[in-house]
């Protein structure tokens, strides 16, 4: 298992693999002609860095009994989801096309059976942490070594679920529980705080009991970084709160909360495609 | 007469010898032997467990045992990713809180999810008495029952209580288990047959058929044997799965009968009453009187004042016997 910091080869890697997985999702979203864009794009960097450098997982074995465990929480971001499974090797790109198709496996939102690497169905929100500490709780009763990661939306944190399950795993001490909160502070209705204020989330978290970093969730350094150190972290369950930036990488998506729950038109998606085909894999930090 | 091959209680009708057992005291029976048969078993309770019978599992098992608090929707989620890695989880609440509290969570991460969790409801009825509406779970089989994938359950008494629980280990899916809170007249024996889906045939009569699930099914038996006096001979089938229903049962009782009386402790909307219904509406349509809770609320007071008051007592079950018989076509 990688423990290590990101060497440039592997970062470099990673910032290109996320690009094109940035690309095929914008594809596959306009030939869906529904689903979320905003979320998806800006977890983009996340999902990459867990499959290609995170998780101990066999996409050619998604049943294998000691993988890692990712349980997608908030289900409607599944289209950067299956764009990753996709290029990890769990199914076939060309079937990212089918998204919300008739007969399709790639569900609306994600079911688990349906395709692999699914570890639980998700859509409606805040029942992901609970699903998680149990996992983890399961694993410790058989003295598992595998890791759950947990990746919640910051919104879903208003459900009284998602708590729920945040106290529980700070009860219980749930050290190989991590859990990624996507803080890109947008929801359907407007921004979180307006909404239903968050803040203060760390704080939050503390006085559940659990370990909590602060990331910029499009820096693959710090996202690393901060799984590693969870992994070290053996009173307590972790949260890493990554900062991200709904619709990162296509400049008229970026911040704009009208982009939570639709799809780009075609002439929308090529000036996005145009978009990310020039920036290469240089997606950055906007602190670098 | 009573059917001789379900070897019923002896004496069964002796309001003096009949034993009195709680329901729920099965499942705290059942629990045990589920968690002996089987290491992956796990119980999980949201602070109830004296009250729900978990308790003699959380004692033996400590190391099996989990804790949720006032938490359902906590208790569904977290019974979902424990099955996600192999467990078994019995989740136990009161019926009003789970399924009522999380069925949006039973639904979507357990039914729809594949996982195999039995759902324990305890103090389901009316008879849960003196707490009054609030905790009268008169709803739960119709919420369970609609939800696909579901094996829905109602024990007529402790015994076959404790044998739907350790059934329910065998089964692959969700399973919803119901459980009266007060003491029941105890009447199966160990030797009753009971297989999850097939209804057993407790009496046999002619004129009116009655499909019952649960503590009331001890009041058909008493009300038969009173209706028996005046003549009129019934058959009382103890539907103890609601679903799958025995449907062939349910349609070979009411060709033989021509008449059918549904019993349950229940609304008499969407559970055992409207599931025969249904049934006898698409294969052998014959009249239906259906005993249960008549679309309201219940209240505070005594169980047996309670069941008298909403009409379920062993009275109320002879007139919709005689209502039945009265509707039926002639011969």
């Amino acid at each position: 298992m990688p423990e290590e910091s990101l060497h440039d080869d592997k970062a470099k890697f990673l910032e290109e693999k996320a690009n094109e997985i940035r690309q095929d999702l914008i594809s596959m979203l306009v030939e869906a002609k529904s689903g979320h864009s905003a979320g998806p794009l800006g977890m983009a960097d996340i999902f990459t860095a867990m499959y290609f450098h995170v998780l101990n997982h066999d996409p050619k074995n998604p049943d294998w009994p000691e993988r890692d465990r990712l349980v997608l929480s908030n289900g409607h971001i599944c289209p950067i989801h299956y764009v990753t499974l996709a290029h990890a090797g769990y199914f076939p790109k060309e079937e990212l096309t089918t998204l919300r198709k008739f007969g399709a496996r790639l569900q609306g939102h994600p079911h688990r059976g349906s395709l692999p690497g699914i570890e639980t169905t998700s859509g409606p929100l805040g029942s992901g942490t609970s699903q998680a500490a149990g996992m983890a709780l399961a694993a410790r009763m058989d003295k598992k070594t595998v890791r759950i990661y947990c990746l919640t939306s910051d919104a879903e944190h208003q459900a009284g679920n998602t708590w729920e399950g945040v106290m529980f795993a700070g009860k219980n001490k749930l050290h190989n529980l991590t859990s990624i909160i996507d803080r890109n502070n947008i929801q359907i209705n407007g921004m979180t705080e307006d909404v239903m204020p968050l803040e203060p989330l760390k704080a939050k978290y503390e006085a559940f009991n659990w370990h909590v970093l602060e990331v910029d969730g499009h820096n693959f350094r710090q996202i690393v970084d901060a799984v590693n150190e969870a992994k070290a972290i053996y009173e307590k369950p972790t949260c890493i709160i990554a900062h991200t930036i709904p619709g990162k990488g296509v400049s008229f998506m970026e911040f704009d909360y009208k982009w939570h729950g639709i799809p780009p038109k075609p002439e929308e998606a090529e000036r996005a495609l145009v978009e990310l085909r020039t920036l290469g894999g240089r997606i950055k930090s906007e602190h670098e | 007469m009573l059917n001789p091959k379900v070897k019923l209680v002896p004496n069964v009708l002796d309001s003096q010898k009949v034993e009195h057992k709680p329901i729920r005291d099965g499942y705290g029976d059942g629990l045990l032997l589920a968690g002996e048969a089987n290491p992956n078993v796990v119980a999980l309770c949201a602070d109830l467990s004296e009250s729900t019978r978990t308790q003699p599992f959380q004692k033996k098992f400590p190391e099996r045992y989990v804790e949720l608090g006032v938490a359902e929707q906590n208790l569904a989620t977290v019974a979902s990713g424990m099955a996600a890695m192999g467990k078994i989880p019995y989740i136990s609440s009161y019926a009003m809180f789970s399924p009522g509290r999380n069925w949006e969570q039973i639904r979507t991460t357990i039914a729809y999810n594949g996982q195999h969790v039995v759902i324990a409801g305890a103090h389901a009825g009316i008879s849960v008495g003196p707490d009054g509406a609030t905790h009268q779970a008169v709803e739960d089989l119709a919420i369970m029952r609609v939800m696909p994938t579901l094996t829905v359950m109602a024990p007529c008494d402790a015994i076959e209580a404790k044998k739907a629980t350790l059934a329910a280990l065998s089964l692959s899916g969700p399973v919803y288990i119901r459980f009266a809170r007060e003491k029941t007249a105890v009447v199966t024996t160990e030797a009753t047959p009971f297989q999850v889906g097939r209804a057993e045939m407790f009496r046999e009569g002619s004129d009116v058929a009655i499909i019952a699930c649960g503590p009331l099914v001890y009041n058909a038996l008493v009300a038969a044997e009173e209706l028996s006096t005046e003549g009129i001979e019934v058959t009382i089938i103890n539907s103890h799965t609601v679903k799958p229903l025995d449907v062939e049962m349910v349609v070979q009782a009411a060709k033989a009968c021509g008449a059918v009386v549904t019993v349950e402790e229940h609304q008499i909307n969407g559970g055992l009453g409207s599931a025969v219904c249904e049934t006898l509406a698409e294969q052998h349509p014959v009249p239906v009187e259906r005993i249960g809770v008549r679309d309201r609320f219940g209240e505070s007071g005594d169980p047996n004042e309670l069941v008298e008051h909403f009409g379920m007592g062993a009275q109320s079950i002879k007139e919709a016997v005689r209502r039945a018989l009265g509707r039926k076509s002639p011969r």
